[in-house]
């Protein structure tokens, strides 16, 4: 399950953050509502872990609320994959 | 009683003169939108009434007075022209949504400058594109995007200066760059606002075509007589109100009516500097009792999709009247949000060029769900055949027209006079847009007359998307459409050709979807792309676009004749 965790965390970071960046990201950060992910890009993030771990999430599950930190993703995730 | 009272009786004999005298302007007046959206809110001994609350994604709330309107844009007119930033010099400003961004888009107006707001969200391509073609003199930004500025700023010739709004009396400028804080700023009580003309410019906005690069719609500072009573008898704001327009100031609806609107009036506004959460919006107009609430279709139909359970949660019992912009809004939401709000969304229709509203539903006059309304007071609108004359049969569609000579019509495209003047043919405004009318007069959207993709209210332009695509390695052509979507009107699709070598999968279609999004947006990111052998073109070797959209959308594909192979 830390696996997994640190695969989201280490994305965001790779896709969604300058190289530089000192920012700190746990599984509580605020993603959605802080801007680091807007709405339209959660679709990378989504299809990131759609593709990662061979499952399809409907859309209506793919709220904003779901995405909005790794804390919420990997309860979603839950749904679909055993970590 | 509404703002606008009898629509029939507004539109007969009005004359854009009643907005002028309303906000106290006569033809010799020294004109400026940075004064009328506060000095004079101010002179009318409302200094001291709520201007903005802020509230931040963490819930942290900020207010500022009309008083703190005028001297904190007083400080960035000042501190503009302390660097040598003339009159109609550009100055580009990319903030979210913090206060600064409202504080300095009337100093800049104040002093003379054209405000040219850029979308929080852009990546390099994207700003070095509208920098560069709007020869931007100054850059207003904060430490979280400063990155971007910086790895761009070495092919801006003359740029002269890059504002870093910080309270952090550590953060470390580079060359041609200042730190600023217009709270923390000495106040400028007194600033000599610069005299503007009904024609001196604005405000500089970047919107998207089908070719080319995307096109600055030139604004003047007689727009504010539009911007004004479309904000009083579209969204019917009164004084008492607490309004909240969902926009971001990087577009146009952010700043005709997220700024000059609502502060012409003397309104207080809410602003909400956080990403969409439906628990969050809904929290928000319930904490703030906000009564008017200005909107956009995708907005609405994520709130739909939520559910009616949510909505009893809150108490927004507060709002009186909702309005939506920046796509069509569908008859679904009108009848869903009069049931769960018990108020129904009035749909607007405008545009970047256009400037205000000019096609509405009005508050007092039936709301036809699935409508765009009618013309406002003062705009004549029809729609045209294929030769530009007006269709008199009711229920043909044809497309959108607009009398040109209203006060906030765009002036020009920045650099680009031939495409403005194409824009007009026998006498009349094109749109780009289709809709029919109906034997009321109320009009109807059908759809785009061109390739641009509507996404969520936003235009993207397939050129680009195209353009930036030929940047990746991988890719050899590509073919950017609107794919129908649920809740986006439409969203990007893109058909990919790989250069030899390179084998279609699941990471590499990642890698493009992401390589997009850095360049320009999070809007023109693809949300699915098709690896093809090849692109269907014309003999002329044109990619042929619209066969493949009618493909998507299993619609007829038309003519084949000029197809290169079939």
């Amino acid at each position: 399950m830390d696996d997994v965790k640190q695969i989201i965390i280490d994305y965001i970071r790779k896709e969604f953050l300058e190289d530089d960046s000192d920012m700190e990201i746990n599984e509580n950060t605020s993603l959605i509502s802080s801007g680091i992910v807007d709405s339209f890009s959660m679709v990378s993030l989504k299809t990131f872990l759609e593709k990662k771990y061979k499952i399809q999430i409907p859309d209506t599950k793919a709220t904003p609320e779901a995405f909005d930190s790794v804390k919420h993703i990997m309860s979603l995730l839950k749904e679909y994959v055993n970590i | 009683m509404s703002n606008i009272g009898s629509y029939e009786e507004k539109y007969k004999g009005f004359d854009w003169s009643f907005a002028r005298k309303e906000l106290g302007c006569k033809d010799s007046t020294p004109l400026n939108i940075g004064f009328y959206c506060s000095d004079r809110i101010c002179q009318q001994g409302k200094g001291g009434k709520i201007a903005m609350i802020w509230e931040g994604y963490k819930g942290e709330v900020e207010k500022f007075t009309f008083d703190d309107l005028r001297i904190y844009s007083n400080n960035y007119a000042h501190l503009l022209k302390s660097f040598g930033i003339k009159e109609r010099e550009r100055v580009f400003i990319f903030m979210e949504r913090v206060p600064d961004l409202y504080f300095s888009f009337l100093g800049i107006l104040k002093m003379g400058g054209i405000v040219a707001p850029l979308f929080s969200a852009f990546g390099e391509e994207s700003l070095l594109t509208r920098l560069e073609d709007g020869n931007a003199s100054a850059i207003i930004t904060i430490p979280k995007l400063i990155k971007k500025i910086r790895r761009i700023k070495d092919q801006l010739p003359q740029l002269k200066k890059i504002i870093i709004v910080t309270d952090d009396e550590n953060f470390k400028s580079e060359e041609k760059e200042t730190s600023f804080s217009a709270k923390k700023a000495k106040r400028v009580e007194k600033f000599d606002i610069f005299p503007g003309t009904f024609e001196t410019p604005s405000v500089l906005h970047y919107t998207s075509g089908t070719t080319g690069k995307p096109k600055g719609a030139l604004h003047v500072h007689s727009s504010i007589f539009a911007q004004y009573l479309t904000t009083k008898w579209c969204l019917d704001l009164k004084p008492d109100d607490i309004y909240w327009c969902t926009a971001d100031p990087g577009w146009v609806t952010g700043t005709s009516y997220g700024i000059i609107g609502p502060w012409s009036l003397g309104i207080t506004q809410v602003v909400l500097d956080s990403g969409f959460q439906v628990g969050k919006w809904y929290n928000l107009i319930q904490k703030h009792r906000i009564t008017v609430w200005y909107s956009a279709p995708t907005a609405i139909r994520l709130l739909m999709k939520e559910g009616e359970e949510i909505v009893k949660k809150y108490d927004l019992s507060s709002l009186r009247h909702l309005c939506s912009v920046g796509e069509p809004l569908n008859a679904e939401a009108v009848t869903w949000s009069k049931k769960v709000y018990g108020l129904p969304f009035h749909d607007t229709y405008w545009q970047t060029e256009t400037g205000a509203i000019v096609i509405s539903n009005y508050p007092g006059m039936e709301v036809r769900p699935g409508s765009m309304g009618k013309p406002f007071p003062g705009i004549v609108a029809t729609v045209l055949d294929s030769s530009y004359n007006p269709i008199n049969k009711t229920g043909s569609a044809g497309l959108i027209a607009l009398k040109p000579g209203w006060p906030s019509m765009f002036r020009n495209y920045w650099n680009n006079p031939a495409t403005y003047d194409s824009k007009f043919k026998n006498g009349w405004y094109i749109t780009g847009d289709r809709a029919s009318i109906d034997k009321n007069g109320y009009f109807w959207f059908v759809g785009r007359d061109d390739d641009v993709i509507n996404t969520a209210g936003h235009l993207v332009s397939p050129f680009e998307v195209e353009s930036a695509l030929l940047e990746h390695p991988a890719v050899a052509e590509s073919a950017a459409i609107g794919k129908p979507d649920p809740i986006n009107l439409e969203v990007v699709k893109v058909f990919v050709a790989l250069k030899s070598g390179f084998e279609k999968s699941d990471d590499l279609e990642l890698e493009i979807m992401n390589f997009i999004r850095k360049r320009l947006s999070p809007l023109a990111m693809p949300q699915e792309i098709e690896f093809v052998d090849s692109l269907p073109k014309t003999r002329s070797g044109k990619i042929m676009r619209r066969l493949l959209r009618a493909q998507e959308r299993g619609e007829p594909i038309g003519d084949l004749s000029t197809l290169e192979n079939d």
